[in-house]
């Protein structure tokens, strides 16, 4: 089964793991079932109509899948995806 | 005829050695002809006057161009005596050469002896000796190590991932260290901001990362900018630095810091800590991706909490802010292998290291083929960065 790494903001919706298996052919196939077994963490990684979020990076291996096909990217089993949010660090954020 | 086993001593027993004062006697004299027998960074960081350079491995093929006359008087050294002693046997018991001595103990003992050496150029005998562990390195060498001191660089922030980079930086002699940074030092800095101390808490940061950079290193000029960097002052204050050092905490002066170091051409190393996370990349504008092209958009605040309200493990700021290190150097002295479309992901707890290949994006409005062109007069007007992440939080 495919491994999907879980970037540290996302953690607390898959219970502390970094390393969570889930299965799929595709990279959309694998990271909704990713959100079926973590339902946190699919707001964070799924707009409304269904496409990722734009600020949510996703790599089939070391590869931005947005160069590849996107959600449609085939995954195999050996294959990792890996989640990637920006980080900035630092001060609280005074957005508001 | 020498083999590569052969005891050094077996060697030395079939030619003639002769004392450094005895060489540089002959050599005054002007009947010798002087030959070095080591590596081209050895050379660099000293040589003897009059010496003609040709390294071991290339001995028998170079040494008829330096000297034709098999009859001329051959003096070789090395640096303690060794690769002269094969150098002076190859000449002597297998290319004919009549005349051929190899100087004993080399051009160490030539030193001790007191007898007059060529030192490297550009540098003052204390910088020699500082920055002797860069020089005999043959990718730094003086060369590298005069590039760097020629070099100006800019970090964005003197905390956590800044402190680290300032004390590397300016060991490394760093000409010029740029620091951005309007905060006084708190105590909740000192777990990992390791440039500030106890006694400062209070203190402007520039302030105090310069009292550390120049006791530990007084070569390196400390230009403090005690503000924040904003639209208003970005262009002007990075204009005067070579690379850009990016340990910003926000979004916003990320994106503006992308901006205007696009626009000005400024290569830029960024890093990024939280807990127990961090990434680093190295933006080349134009030759690699820049920010905007890895993140088009900056994620909700509740994808990225700050420091302040989810911790940090002190040593990942060393790790990350010593990576950035590292990539400024080997940008200045034009070595290695940049972070150039790599973003390298550190995992603390599992120690473990992930590499993403980061592509420039065609339509990136930063650097992309169509990106707006930015004519003079509008070069340090920038979008407003502060509304732009805002609005991505209200609407991702």
């Amino acid at each position: 089964m495919p491994t999907v790494m879980i970037p540290p903001v996302l953690r607390p919706q898959t219970g502390g793991d970094a390393e969570v298996s889930a299965q799929g052919s595709t990279v959309g196939e694998v990271l909704r079932a990713l959100a079926d077994a973590h339902p946190g963490t699919r707001s964070q990684l799924f707009a409304a109509a269904g496409d990722l979020n734009r600020y949510v990076n996703v790599y089939l291996n070391d590869e931005d899948v947005r160069v590849l096909d996107g959600l449609e990217t085939p995954v195999s089993s050996s294959d990792t995806v890996v989640i990637l949010p920006a980080m900035a660090g630092g001060r609280c954020e005074t957005l508001h | 005829m020498a083999t590569a086993t052969e005891p050094i001593e077996l060697i030395k027993s079939r030619i003639d050695q002769v004392d450094p004062r005895s060489a540089n006697e002959e050599i005054e004299g002007g009947d010798a002809v002087l030959i070095d027998t080591r590596e081209p960074h050895e050379w660099d960081q000293a040589h003897l006057q009059g010496a003609h350079l040709v390294p071991p491995a290339s001995i028998r093929e170079r040494i008829a161009e330096v000297v034709p006359e098999r009859s001329a008087r051959v003096i070789l050294y090395c640096a303690s005596g060794n690769r002269s002693a094969r150098a002076a046997d190859v000449l002597k018991n297998e290319l004919g050469y009549e005349s051929v001595a190899s100087v004993a103990g080399g051009i160490q003992a030539w030193r001790e002896t007191g007898l007059p050496v060529v030192e490297a150029e550009g540098l003052t005998p204390e910088q020699r000796m500082r920055y002797s562990r860069h020089t005999m390195l043959p990718e730094v060498g003086v060369d590298g190590q005069l590039k760097l001191l020629n070099s100006k660089v800019l970090l964005i922030g003197a905390g956590g991932l800044g402190a680290p980079s300032a004390f590397y930086l300016a060991a490394a002699g760093v000409g010029t260290l740029g620091i951005v940074d309007d905060d006084v030092v708190d105590e909740s800095n000192l777990q990992r901001q390791v440039i500030h101390s106890t006694e400062r808490v209070g203190m402007p940061k520039t302030e105090s990362a310069r009292l550390s950079i120049q006791a530990l290193n007084p070569d390196v000029e400390v230009v403090e900018h005690n503000t924040r960097l904003d639209a208003d002052n970005i262009l002007e204050i990075i204009d005067g630095y070579d690379v850009i050092v990016d340990g910003a905490d926000n979004f916003p002066t990320r994106y503006l810091l992308n901006d205007a170091s696009v626009r000005m051409r400024k290569p830029v190393v960024s890093a990024s800590i939280l807990a127990f996370d961090g990434q680093i990349s190295t933006f080349v504008p134009y030759e690699g991706p820049c920010y905007r092209c890895l993140y088009p958009v900056p994620p909700p605040p509740e994808m990225a909490p700050s420091c302040g309200a989810a911790g940090v493990l002190g040593v990942m700021a060393g790790v990350m802010g010593l990576l950035q290190a590292n990539e400024v150097i080997k940008l200045v002295a034009g070595i290695g292998k940049p972070l150039i479309g790599r973003l390298l992901l550190y995992d603390s707890l599992a120690t473990r290291f992930t590499e993403l290949k980061v592509n420039r994006d065609p339509d990136c409005p930063i650097c992309g083929e169509h990106a707006a062109q930015i004519p003079e007069s509008e070069m340090g007007r920038f979008p407003d960065y502060d509304a732009f992440c805002a609005g991505h939080a209200l609407h991702p």
